[in-house]
């Protein structure tokens, strides 16, 4: 792997860029891997990172039906933020913000955080009751979150509208300014380079087809459409279409799929400096640094692979939109898409061991997986490696859902999280 | 948006008139007291979520009010058909 420097760009500068070679392996199977990661998505290719450069796994594919990075990676609305309610969820997503904070660093790659500020609003006394309790959680565990009054709101967004007469007016907001955005694509390029570079084979268009198991009932590897691979350890990170493939081991597993729609508007001019959130009336929104409004809408009422969703889901966020930012209600939409998010019943995820031995899940992240990306490969790399969860990882264990040690983050957060 | 067939009120109607229900056919454990934390899990928790034929509960909340079942397929999300609560699931 070429690193990227200052003194590198001026050379490829002054030499007309003609000398960047691809950055990461299209590599083709081979028979054997001490570790399959099935799902080249951020938390897949994380998961291979982490593996490689801290576990001392380098022997690893990772195994993907698409291409790098085209499920739920490049469909989300890239918020960071690590303001949860309970002291599990706390410590994995804060483990992750902290990863963020130094990824572009450590993996000598761009991804483009920037923590511009995560901006909950409340509209109501009970959502005010609500993002106080988490401040004040969040405060115990040292994460920063603080409540703005409405006025306070407004000066860190100009162009909210906070006037008393709405139909959901603004009564505050809990921030936490190290929440923030990253790009997408680039979590996916910088994580699939930097595995690469150690050696990890990403392995495209080879969709897996079955889980071989043998006679003890532990995984002996994976078929795909390109052959049997074996592995003594497979990791199953594939969001929305878990249930299906936990399926070819025989694993039921307490998941629901749904489509999950963002929209992007026409480009213009910096005008929404942070990341606004309203659960209540379930409106998203940012600014990409190409200029174009992100906007996050809500799923579907129904289960479905159908990477679409209802278009009376995408307007009622719209109409949302137009009420609390009425200076954007002339821009147009350019795009609008789903993607599968994978539901548990808390609406945490689950990262652990399985009842079949080798194998391994790290799924149920639900509408909110993308900020998770490396605190997630991380603890999942080091439960793979050591066969054992780690710390972080240990209390969302797939055994929750019989123990009824539930992690409760869907009463914490209303629709979303 | 759907367009779902209420086989009691005999209409095609729009989606917004009813809501989803969940998974159909999951029978709730008769004898509680003899039911081991794990039959709980796989009555509460696990569902089968099928890329393909689902068979699920709608209730036609802005209509008639009554539950019924719809099997459905997850990829067209095209619905295959509806049927009454209580009738046991289509071939």
């Amino acid at each position: 792997m070429r690193r990227f420097s200052l003194a590198t760009l001026l050379r490829e500068a002054l030499r007309g860029h003609t000398g960047w070679a691809p950055q990461w392996r299209d590599a083709t199977p081979k028979p054997a891997y001490d570790a399959i990661i099935v799902g080249a998505g951020g938390h897949g290719l994380a998961t291979a990172y982490y593996l490689a450069a801290e576990c001392g796994v380098r022997n690893v594919a990772v195994v993907e039906k698409g291409w790098l990075g085209g499920g739920n990676t490049a469909r989300n609305t890239t918020i960071i933020r690590s303001n949860y309610l309970w002291e599990e969820s706390e410590a994995i997503y804060e483990h992750s913000l902290k990863l963020w904070e130094d990824l572009s660093h450590a993996l000598n790659y761009n991804t483009m955080y920037s923590p511009r500020g995560v901006m909950m609003l409340a509209h109501t006394v009970h959502d005010e009751q609500v993002l106080k309790r988490h401040i004040h959680a969040n405060r115990l565990a040292g994460i920063d979150n603080e409540w703005l009054s409405p006025r306070e709101a407004q000066e860190f967004c100009p162009i909210l509208n906070t006037d008393p007469a709405l139909r959901y007016p603004v009564l505050g907001a809990a921030l936490q300014r190290r929440g923030g955005v990253a790009r997408h694509d680039a979590v996916a390029w910088g994580y699939a380079r930097a595995a690469s570079a150690l050696g990890v084979d990403i392995i495209q268009n080879c969709a897996v087809t079955g889980i071989r198991r043998g006679a003890d009932g532990a995984v002996q590897g994976v078929e795909t459409e390109r052959g049997f691979i074996a592995a003594p350890q497979v990791g199953v990170v594939a969001a929305g279409h878990t249930s299906v493939l936990m399926a070819m081991a025989g694993v039921r597993m307490p998941l629901e799929s749904f489509p999950l729609q963002a929209l992007v508007s026409e480009p213009v001019k910096p005008v929404m400096p942070c990341v606004v959130m309203s659960n209540t009336i379930h409106a998203y929104i940012s600014q990409s640094d190409k200029g174009e409004l992100v906007i996050g809408a809500g799923t579907d009422v129904y289960t479905s692979y159908s990477q679409r969703g209802g278009l009376h889901i995408a307007s009622d966020t719209l109409e949302a939109i137009c009420e609390l930012f009425p200076t954007v209600r002339r821009l147009r939409m350019l795009r609008s898409w789903g993607g599968i998010v994978d539901v548990t019943p808390d609406r945490s995820p689950i990262i652990g061991t399985t009842p079949v031995p080798g194998l391994f899940v790290n799924c149920g992240w639900g509408t909110g997986g993308f900020k998770a990306t490396p605190g997630s490969g991380h603890v999942f790399a080091h439960t793979i490696a050591k066969g054992t969860p780690h710390p972080i990882a240990a209390p969302f264990a797939l055994d929750r859902f019989r123990t009824g040690r539930l992690i409760d983050e869907a009463a914490a957060a209303a629709v979303a999280h | 948006m759907l367009i779902i067939r209420c086989p009691y009120c005999e209409a095609n109607r729009p989606e917004p008139e009813f809501r989803h229900a969940g998974a159909a056919h999951i029978v709730r454990p008769l004898d509680p007291s003899a039911t081991t934390d794990a039959e709980w899990a796989e009555f509460l928790y696990h569902r089968d979520n099928p890329r393909g034929t689902v068979a699920e509960r709608w209730r036609h909340i802005h209509g008639c009010g009554r539950f019924f079942n719809a099997l459905r397929d997850t990829v067209s999300d095209r619905i295959l058909s509806t049927y009454p609560a209580g009738q046991g699931r289509p071939e």
